[in-house]
């Protein structure tokens, strides 16, 4: 089965890089972003045997930095492509 | 007091493990281990360990990340909890705070640019055992050279630290967008000091100054005399 974490950074942390996206953005000439923010996704292959608190454990010990982001897990059925 | 034992911690992709290395030979003596991250135990009867600055992993997740998790780090915890000096410096920082040693997190830089030039920092404590050979409120100049070197902390981690004086150093000015300007932080026990200028870079007249001597100086007298 195939899963998906987004990590992104929490409200109020400093986004450098999504400013500077932004920066580019408005440099292609479209105007109306009035905010980007980057994360990261992380698609993992795991068994069945993987459970939900497993995948937490994960996110909260290694994918994430629970100081500065935030995370979201969704599982995602094989056929579906990601 | 047997022979002074130092230990420096070396990860895949650390750069600054041998000027680590050199700064506690030349200015605290005795013997300088050298540990590779994949190790599960530290040598016997050391003194102060090391975390040296550099891209450990690559910077792959986050800057420290996947180094916080290796091996050694476990028994740097251990060590740590114990009450063993830990420095950690530029990347060994973000490794501290990445292994829940230190609070806090270190971002990007705010101005997206890699940072590598000398800055001016001012001691705010000069009681700790990594500071006792400054005096507070001095004015000294160690050269930063990172990209997240940005220091976050949510405002009552920042008020905690603050008010418990486990700040160590603050940047004179702004270099990287650091919350109030922190540039290196203790634990609050006080054995464990994250910066991210670098000292080791600044030990004799050579390098440009010699204004990061005094903390090794300061661990090495704190040792002998306890």
């Amino acid at each position: 089965m195939k899963v998906r974490v987004t990590v992104s950074l929490k409200n109020g942390v400093l986004d450098p890089q999504g400013r500077a996206i932004h920066h580019a953005i408005e440099g292609l000439g479209i105007h109306g972003v009035q905010d980007v923010r980057a994360g990261k996704l992380i698609e993992l292959e795991v068994d069945n045997s993987v459970s939900d608190a497993d995948l937490e454990t994960m996110c909260k010990q290694l994918l994430a930095n629970m100081v500065i982001e935030n995370y979201r897990i969704e599982r995602v059925a094989s056929q579906e492509t990601v | 007091m047997g022979v002074f034992r130092s230990a420096v911690i070396t990860f895949p992709g650390s750069n600054c493990d041998r000027d680590l290395a050199v700064a506690l030979e030349q200015v605290c003596g005795g013997e300088v281990l050298r540990v590779w991250h994949g190790d599960a135990a530290l040598p016997d009867k050391v003194e102060f360990i090391a975390l040296p600055g550099g891209f450990s992993y690559g910077d792959y997740l986050r800057s420290g990340a996947m180094a916080a998790r290796s091996p050694i780090m476990q028994a740097v915890i251990e060590a740590a909890t114990r009450g063993v000096p830990v420095l950690g410096v530029c990347n060994g920082f973000q490794v501290l705070t990445e292994a829940g040693l230190l609070p806090g997190a270190l971002l990007r830089n705010a101005g997206m640019n890699f940072i590598c030039r000398e800055v001016a920092l001012t001691v705010e404590n000069s009681q700790s055992q990594f500071t006792a050979g400054y005096h507070a409120g001095q004015q000294i100049t160690i050269p930063v050279a990172h990209h997240d070197g940005n220091f976050f902390a949510d405002s009552e981690t920042l008020d905690r630290l603050e008010g418990e004086g486990r700040v160590a150093f603050r940047y004179a000015e702004d270099v990287n967008g650091s919350a109030r300007q922190i540039a290196g932080i203790l634990n609050a026990a006080g054995n464990v000091l994250g910066m991210m200028p670098h000292p080791e870079r600044m030990i004799e007249a050579a390098q440009g100054g010699s204004d990061g001597r005094a903390l090794f100086e300061s661990v090495i007298k704190g040792l002998v005399a306890s």
